[in-house]
């Protein structure tokens, strides 16, 4: 927009010595906190590292579509929610077997469900999810290649659309996927703290390998050049030959599958209900806002940055007798706020 | 880009003849009809406008305009005498200024922030801290009330709406004609030329030695204010305020009305609003019910799906629509007269006389 003057540059820095010893107050306040009770921070610190895992694996799809096609998909909510209903669909309609009289007083008690019984229905509903994007992107996107404006009020008409048939479908009641039933329902870490199997080690495994598997597509295959290449110049990519076309398909694809991937983990994790569509839009936006849009390793950084601040809000804003956890969103909006008042385009971030 | 300088002629008798309709209103339609539909378009139009007035005339998409409006609502219902929230008890009238000077004022920090982006960019910024807004209020009941804040007190002028509607839609459509007259003169003054300059050439006018920044930002601030007058309005519209009447459902249909009216016209809002009202009255009444996916239940796929077509086929929404028609038939008439076919290529993409339509934000 304009040149930084040396003004801006010193306003700059100053912002960002504020930024600085806000962070450094933080920092003290939760080792004050850690230090009161080490299990009690254990716990909440993991639990803000499973949220980032969640926020990642959805975050991690929307960045990967902005950064090589410039499209905000802001269907990406609406893909993750459909995500979920799908494999809860599969799940209670090809795994249910009811075993004994099959009356069941609390929803899933008296069902007992494999490991496939959990596995096949992420599949499906992952694949689904990725070819729902490509038709998307084929049918509404393509012949407006270039208008970011127009593309993202298509995808929010689509997210509209979307949100209405879901209710329609899915009720407005909130639903679980079961997991397996032969999974443990926690595990015990050294120093007695207990925490979720699914949460700890499913959740957060699935992210790491995510990211390790994204890293590797974009660093050492092909594919992965060219959507490096497409990030930094779209025109010069397709003026070499390269069917930019098929590689955009493939990049949709991927993105929208990750949405769905990561429907099944939060709809197993945490529930399905109408209104978490815009609450995973939300948080993949504020995750990519902070880390810098288009870029996976900021989309990590942006996703342990709100999971944990998310999670730690949620606990530690109790001073003596005031409970303050209410307010935590004003602590999420302070993140916010802060990043982009140093980086307007995030931590990562580069111009278009 | 065209660097036209661009300011939108009104087309006078075409307001006027509107509201003086508008304004013998109540002698020609049902009470039903006043409220349900034309006070609150009124009203709606007001939150479109400032949407519109953003992008029109500073090429930024704001989604944040309802996130402000509830700021503005929440504040005004707290202030008063109300069931739930603070319940202050305040004189409305007083409240009534606080609420639009605490929403400007974060408009005014929402825009310091904000506009520092841009396009698609300033786009997920606003919508990001419009559903922070609804977070905030849904969590801290306090605030909010549990479910909202309900029976609300009304200032004298707004009368009781139940035994009479008339004063309220009165006194909505004045404010709707003072804010569309007001922000149609500020893009004529210096201000609104500069804000103009900034959305074609940013960089260019920074060289010019203006503060882009600023611009922005104090655009951002007007926007807030008009967009904290609809929350107040939609407080003694619905005489209540709930969470859920700011999330993102409703921040989207704001966003609809504006697309569907036309994003680049003030009087889109309105227009916009009007069919948005009428659709969301009427179409429960026409629209068969097709198995679960369609119905009288099934509004937000109806609105979705016009305003998919709309955005598909016409940017320029309904105002669009009607620009294109009025310049092919004004070109025809004049090249009959005239004998000549030169501008009919230019006249098929754009009305001749409003250069600024050329000049859409969607293209960066």
């Amino acid at each position: 927009m304009s040149r930084p003057s040396i003004a801006a540059a010193t306003s700059r820095s100053a912002k960002r010595m504020a930024l600085i010893a806000v962070a450094a107050v933080v920092v003290v306040f939760l080792v004050l906190k850690a230090v009161e009770d080490l299990r009690q921070f254990a716990t909440v610190t993991l639990s803000g590292l499973t949220l980032a895992a969640l926020y990642f694996v959805v975050a991690s799809g929307f960045t990967l579509i902005f950064g090589l096609m410039r499209v905000v998909n802001m269907a990406h909510g609406s893909l993750y929610l459909l995500g979920g209903y799908l494999a809860l669909e599969v799940q209670s309609r090809w795994f249910r077997e009811e075993k004994g009289l099959g009356i069941s007083l609390s929803g899933n008690a008296g069902v007992e469900y494999g490991l496939l019984g959990w596995l096949v229905p992420l599949v499906v509903a992952t694949l689904v999810i990725g070819f729902l994007g490509v038709a998307f992107q084929q049918v509404f996107l393509r012949r407006n290649q270039g208008q970011d404006l127009r593309q993202a009020l298509i995808t929010i008409a689509l997210s509209v659309i979307i949100a209405d048939q879901m209710l329609a479908a899915f009720g407005g009641v909130s639903q679980e996927i079961a997991v397996p039933s032969w999974w443990p329902t926690s595990i015990t870490l050294p120093g007695e703290v207990r925490f979720g199997f699914f949460r700890g080690v499913v959740v957060i495994g699935a992210a790491l390998l995510i990211g390790l598997a994204l890293w590797l597509i974009i660093k050492r295959t092909r594919f992965g050049k060219i959507v490096r290449a497409g990030v930094d110049d779209r025109d010069m990519v397709s003026a070499l030959g390269i069917n930019v076309n098929l590689v955009f398909v493939g990049a949709f694809f991927l993105g929208a599958a990750l949405a769905g991937f990561g429907g099944v983990l939060g709809g197993t994790m945490i529930s399905l209900a109408p209104g978490h569509d815009a609450a995973f839009l939300l948080n993949s936006l504020i995750v990519v806002i902070i880390g810098g849009m288009g870029s996976l390793g900021g989309a990590a950084i942006g996703a342990l940055a709100l999971g944990l601040v998310d999670s730690y809000a949620d606990v530690y804003l109790v001073f003596g007798g005031t409970d303050l956890t209410n307010y935590s969103v004003i602590v999420t909006f302070a993140l916010l706020v802060g990043v982009l008042a140093v980086r307007p385009l995030g931590i990562f971030g580069r111009p278009a | 880009m065209n660097p036209t300088v661009s300011t939108t002629r009104l087309a006078w008798p075409v307001l006027g003849v509107v509201v003086v309709l508008a304004a013998i209103a109540p002698l020609l339609v049902s009470g039903f009809f006043l409220s349900v539909i034309l006070t609150k378009a009124l009203w709606l139009g007001i939150a479109a406008a400032s949407l519109i007035f953003l992008a029109a005339y500073g090429g930024m998409v704001s989604l944040a305009q309802v996130g402000i409006y509830g700021i503005a609502g929440m504040t005004y219902a707290n202030l008063v005498l109300a069931d739930g929230g603070v319940a202050a008890a305040w004189d409305p009238y007083l409240a009534l200024v606080v609420a639009l000077v605490v929403a400007t004022v974060v408009g005014l920090g929402f825009g310091w922030i904000a506009a520092r982006s841009e396009g698609i960019y300033f786009l997920m910024i606003t919508l990001a801290f419009s559903v922070l807004v609804f977070y905030f209020f849904s969590q801290v009941t306090g605030l909010s009330g549990f479910g909202g804040i309900n029976s609300v007190d009304l200032p004298g002028i707004v009368g009781s709406p139940e035994s009479d509607p008339v004063p309220r839609y009165f006194l909505t459509l004045v404010v709707a004609v003072l804010v569309f007259l007001g922000l149609a003169a500020l893009s004529r003054t210096a201000f609104g030329l500069g804000l103009q300059g900034v959305r074609d050439e940013p960089a260019r006018m920074h060289a010019l030695g203006f503060n882009v920044l600023l611009h922005r930002t104090l655009a951002f601030g007007i926007a807030a204010f008009v967009a904290g007058v609809a929350g107040v309005l939609s407080v003694f519209y619905n005489g209540r305020i709930t969470p859920g009447s700011i999330n993102l459902a409703q921040t989207i249909d704001i966003l609809i009305i504006a697309v569907i009216g036309g994003l680049y016209r003030l009087e889109g809002a309105w227009i916009g609003a009007f069919t948005y009202a009428l659709i969301d009255n009427y179409s429960r009444e026409w629209v068969p019910q097709v198995g679960n996916v369609l119905g009288p239940a099934r509004f937000n796929t109806l609105i979705g799906v016009l305003f998919l077509i709309i955005v598909l086929a016409s940017p320029g929404g309904i105002i669009g629509i009607w620009d294109r028609a009025k310049a092919k038939l004004g070109n025809a008439d004049r090249n009959a007269g005239a004998g000549s076919g030169a501008g009919r290529r230019g006249a098929d993409r754009q009305r001749p006389e409003t250069p600024d339509q050329r000049t859409v934000p969607q293209e960066r």
